[in-house]
């Protein structure tokens, strides 16, 4: 059975029973998965490809509800709600949780406007207000120095580790309680690696974060909490050293010592 | 050995097309240079067409092209975006894949058809509406729109559909809606495709003759309403090759064709102009 710890402090997200089915398929992707996600600090979710970490975190934004057909069942508890009842305000939930891709995303538009544009989403017109909120949502993505003499310019003329940061602070910029990151840093080179790393550490003394990586070294140096997933199972969630130190399961201990992956 | 044969014979295929091309525009030029010494600038200015005098002035053919064009963008353009747009976001995979395949095929219909079923059935309902004659530059810029609209709109939700789901997502992920998405994010960014099929669709259009034949009434006038009937280059070019009884007429023939010749490399020059910016940016 699956070894969960009981986490004392305070708690941003639950995830009980939640079991995800894709459209067409028999058998569900993730089954009753029950799981709290701690608020402001990092939970991890590691795991051999296809065991249903990168659908766990596109469930909390409800990205699924794009693709029509799949089906959720449980619960995922948001702010006192059930952020899984078809009557959900997904526009609202997706600014209180936001999402950092695989690979960075610029919009075709200037950088000013891509950190501006889920504020403008939001009804912000104010020019003063979207240009303070613009300037520290780009500081705080540690970005701010590189960009401040070019934010007229197309975002897609940077770097991928720097579009990768002004994805966090287009992400930051509307104020959201829950970060998800999917798999950060893959599309990166080391170094950009290491900036957005040191970001996501910072980042949680506002946000709580939930990060998937495929790289077991980078859960290790960023996560608070790790949770180990296999087969649409969570098999176990533990403080991170813990985990990685003195696993409670065979499978997680088999898993971070290279035995299959 | 082998490969030295193969090599040539590509290369001989490739340079018979710029041949035909060359071929062809010598062809136009060096029979249109009677026409081009005896009127001058007059034959693109003055709209006088009159065989039997002898004078010939191309512009309410010209006219008669670029009005029905840009009538048919007019008319066509907004809904062709509005059909891409529903094809390539907002139908649900299975009618997208049936709608898909029906615009395909009215793209494949010949245009002779829709000049004939634009006399037969749409004119009569012009001429209900407007009164009139019915056919004219109305009826020529709607038979136009009607006959791109479907080419347009395949190539706008090709262009529309190369935008990568990741970053729409991105955008949804930020609170935004399927319009601020369409809006926001396909549209800008397929932006350069967008255009360029915009105007092959145009080149189609401006070049098109069949269609327009039956439903522009061709004379020779400049139209002072859009009611009018007028003609086309292409409209004169089919209608009257045959008869030509002059060497004059013959060349200011000839000239008219020239001229549509050119108008047609302007517009493809623009459009993989706009293909080509699309390319690189990709890269």
């Amino acid at each position: 059975m699956a070894s969960i710890i009981d986490i004392k402090d305070e708690c941003s997200l639950h995830v009980r029973n939640f079991s995800f089915t894709y459209k067409g398929a028999t058998t569900p992707s993730l089954k009753k998965v029950t799981m709290p996600i701690a608020k402001h600090s990092v939970t991890a979710l590691i795991g051999p490809s296809g065991c249903g970490k990168t659908t766990l975190l596109r469930s909390f934004n409800r990205m699924h509800d794009l693709y029509p057909g799949n089906k959720y069942e449980g619960e995922i508890e948001f702010e006192g709600r059930n952020i899984l009842d078809p009557k959900e305000d997904l526009i609202h939930l997706r600014t209180k949780i936001g999402m950092i891709f695989q690979k960075p995303t610029a919009f075709p538009m200037s950088i000013f406007d891509n950190v501006a544009y889920g504020m403008r989403l939001q009804g912000i017109k104010n020019k003063t207000e979207l240009e303070g909120r613009v300037e520290k949502a780009l500081q705080d993505a540690a970005i701010w120095k590189e960009v401040k003499d070019r934010l007229k310019h197309d975002a897609n003329g940077l770097s991928g580790g720097q579009q990768q940061r002004l994805c966090i602070a287009r992400a930051i910029a509307v104020e959201p309680e829950v970060l998800l990151f999917d798999e950060p840093t893959s599309a990166l080179d080391p170094i950009s690696t290491q900036g957005i790393e040191k970001l996501v550490i910072e980042l949680k003394e506002r946000v709580s974060i939930i990060i998937v990586t495929h790289n077991m070294q980078q859960a290790a140096r960023v996560s608070d909490y790790t949770g180990f997933m296999y087969l649409g199972d969570l098999i176990e969630l533990g403080h991170t050293e813990e985990l990685f130190v003195t696993p409670k399961e065979k499978l997680t201990q088999e898993y971070i010592t290279g035995k299959f992956g | 050995m082998i490969d030295k044969i193969f090599l040539n014979m590509t290369r001989t295929s490739a340079l018979l097309i710029l041949f035909i091309v060359a071929w062809i525009f010598v062809v136009l030029f060096n029979h249109s240079i009677e026409a081009m010494q005896t009127f001058g600038f007059d034959f693109i200015t003055k709209d006088e067409w009159a065989p039997n005098l002898e004078k010939f002035g191309a512009y309410a053919a010209i006219f008669g092209s670029v009005a029905s064009t840009f009538l048919a963008m007019l008319l066509a353009i907004p809904v062709a975006i509005g059909v891409a747009i529903f094809l390539s976001e907002i139908a649900h995979d299975k009618i997208k894949g049936f709608f898909g395949v029906s615009v395909e095929l009215l793209a494949a219909i010949p245009s002779v058809i829709y000049g004939m079923w634009g006399l037969f059935f749409f004119v009569p309902i012009l001429r209900d509406i407007f009164g009139g004659m019915g056919i004219g530059l109305l009826a020529a810029g709607i038979v136009l729109a009607i006959m791109i609209l479907p080419f347009m709109a395949a190539v706008t939700r090709d262009a529309m559909n190369t935008t990568p789901d990741i970053l729409k997502e991105s955008a949804y992920a930020l609170g935004g809606t399927q319009w601020d998405v369409i809006k926001d994010i396909i549209i800008p960014y397929a932006k350069a495709g967008i255009i360029g099929s915009l105007i092959l669709a145009l080149g189609r259009a401006i070049g098109e003759t069949m269609a327009v034949t039956f439903v522009m009434g061709n004379v020779h006038h400049t139209p002072k309403t859009i009611l009018d009937p007028t003609t086309s280059i292409p409209v004169t070019l089919a209608n009257e090759f045959t008869e030509a009884d002059s060497s004059l007429y013959f060349s200011s023939l000839f000239g008219l064709a020239l001229t549509l010749l050119v108008m047609s490399f302007v517009v493809i020059a623009i459009a993989k102009f706009y293909f080509l910016r699309k390319v690189r940016k990709g890269q």
